[in-house]
């Protein structure tokens, strides 16, 4: 099934064209940024009528998730705050989240996207959809929330967690398509007995995966236990959020919609674009984008492109499954969390010392994040509740700063292993899902 | 006043041993202990004969300690003597947030906020409440 064959099944001489023409719109909008305007003084491409071909691409330079930040809140803007309809910011580092903002078109061409993907996924107006995505600031639910609704499935907004209410629901309403992180599907299989539920009281047939990364063989698992087809969805908060690539019926890794997104895979050291097939790290340029475009922007994910033709007709080339990270981004149950955040929060409190460790394992098929920190032997001064309170405090401010819940630990001085490097520090006991 | 030592140690085995181990290297006796347990983590109180020295030695072996007061008051061994003085502290508002006693000496250490309170009201009370040196020759 086909949302809009034309542009899905366009050919490749036609796409680029749009592509080259969509890139020069794009360039011209960057400019009425602050931070690109600056950027774009001293370089060879000053404005869009030196982007010859897509090739020209390559000699501007990369967009970072630093950039981002470094241009909260409004210098990465690029039309009157009038017309922005909506923003999403994610979490960050020292106190500087990013944000990105939406014009009415930039949501109705991302809920588009979305509608897209369900639609080759075979979702349709007859479908019960149940987002069990957080809703909010954090892109994953509102986006499948807008694309299932435009597809005129009855969608239930049902939110993150609450496993027996989700159950209720999926009984009551005869759910048949869920979008929910895949440790999530595991987490509800595991309930299943405790709150008296069987699978033939469900009428699922679909659930749309993402937000975290997962193996083959966790979606094999997922479909198998409920009888049930998995789809992959990719995306990423500064790209609009889920959506930038979902697979068709052939479940052979995501399209990414290349008349929104050029795609571009380059070696993370040197930046050198590298060959369809060839792995490295994602690279986006937003080609519809209107309040916050973005040009070569640095996915930090390492994949590769497709290069045999999908059965399904669709032009638009596929990535395989992200294999890991160019930095040391940490994915906690869905929730993107870098070890600099955790460490900010730390030493923020001069009553624990500056060795930290965190270790992520599972319980229950969730993620669970602690931060060992060591206490600074110097201000003990003997209470036990002080030590609570303390604890208690950097509880509610892990999770204030990283939007996920974390355990903290107090340890001796001097017990934690002392690392040279930042990725020393992380404890990654996560078996392979 | 008396002082009780009070060392923050890993809830794991072999630390309290540390503690123990570098105490008697110095010839510190250990004349009371009391574990409190939170978690990943442990508060351990000891009265030791030598608490200045105590406090010394273990922060230099690298431990989170510190002192902190305590009240020890020397009861007749006879049904109803705890049970008034500690009658007393509460009409006095006095809170004991932690206490253990010496059977046999019957000697009642208690822990409260109010300390200077609690020990000005006690001794006017007539309760004998031992100084630092008469506890640690128990």
């Amino acid at each position: 099934m086909f949302r809009d064959k034309a542009i899905e099944t366009i050919d490749r001489a036609s796409l680029d064209k749009l592509q080259l023409l969509q890139l020069k719109t794009t360039f011209t909008t960057a400019l009425k940024t602050r931070f690109y305007e600056h950027r774009f003084r001293k370089t060879p491409i000053k404005s869009a009528d030196d982007i010859h071909s897509l090739r020209d691409l390559e000699k501007i330079p990369f967009t970072t998730k630093d950039d981002l930040r470094a241009c909260y809140p409004d210098g990465l803007l690029s039309v009157e705050k009038s017309r922005v309809v909506r923003l999403h910011t994610s979490s960050g580092t020292t106190g500087m989240p990013t944000v990105i903002y939406h014009t009415q078109a930039d949501l109705d061409n991302w809920t588009e996207l979305v509608c897209r993907g369900l639609t080759a996924c075979g979702v349709t107006s007859c479908d019960v959809f149940q987002n069990m995505m957080t809703y909010g600031l954090f892109t994953g639910g509102l986006g499948l929330h807008y694309g299932a609704e435009r597809l005129g499935a009855l969608v239930i907004p049902a939110g993150a967690g609450n496993t027996q209410r989700q159950l209720q629901l999926m009984k009551d309403f005869r759910t048949t398509a869920l979008h929910a992180t895949p440790n999530y599907m595991l987490h509800i299989m595991l309930k299943l007995d405790e709150f008296n539920c069987s699978l033939d009281e469900l009428s699922v047939k679909k659930v749309f995966l993402g937000a975290e990364p997962y193996t083959e063989n966790t979606r094999k698992k997922i479909e198998s236990f409920y009888q049930i087809e998995a789809y992959n969805c990719y995306g990423l908060s500064e790209l609009n959020g889920p959506g930038v690539a979902m697979e068709c019926v052939h479940k052979t890794d995501p399209h990414i919609w290349e008349d929104s997104y050029l795609v571009e895979i380059i070696d993370p050291e040197t930046g050198q674009v590298l060959k369809d097939g060839e792995e490295g790290e994602l690279v986006l340029t937003t080609l519809k984008r209107e309040a916050t475009p973005l040009l070569r922007y640095r996915t930090r994910d390492l994949t590769r492109i497709h290069t045999e033709p999908c059965p399904c007709g669709r032009t638009h080339r596929r990535i395989a499954r992200i294999t890991g990270r160019s930095d040391d981004m940490l994915i906690i149950n869905g929730v993107n969390v870098f070890p600099s955040q955790i460490e900010e929060v730390l030493m923020k409190r001069p009553e624990v010392g500056t060795n930290y460790q965190i270790v992520v394992d599972q319980h229950e098929s969730l993620d669970r994040l602690t931060i060992k920190v060591e206490l600074y032997a110097k201000l003990f001064e003997g209470d036990i509740k002080d030590l609570e309170r303390l604890r208690d405090a950097m509880k509610h401010d892990m999770r204030s700063t990283l939007l996920v819940g974390a355990r903290v630990e107090l340890h001796e001085p001097g017990s934690l292993p002392v690392s040279e490097g930042k990725a020393k520090r992380v404890v990654d006991l996560r078996k392979e899902v | 006043m008396a002082k009780q030592i009070r060392v923050f140690l890993d809830n794991k085995p072999g630390r309290l041993e540390k503690v123990t181990g570098v105490m008697a290297a110095k010839n510190i006796n250990v004349r009371a202990m009391l574990i409190s347990d939170r978690g990943e983590f442990g508060i351990v109180k000891f009265l030791v004969d030598k608490p200045d020295l105590g406090i010394v030695v273990l922060k230099d072996a690298g431990f989170a300690a510190a002192i902190k007061e305590v009240i020890a008051i020397r009861l007749e061994d006879k049904v109803g003597r705890l049970h008034e003085m500690i009658e007393f502290l509460s009409s006095k508002g006095i809170n004991i947030s932690d206490g253990y006693g010496f059977a046999g000496q019957a000697v009642f250490c208690i822990e409260t906020e109010k300390w200077e309170e609690a020990e000005k009201l006690l001794r006017g009370h007539g309760f004998n409440v031992l100084t630092d040196q008469e506890l640690y020759e128990i």
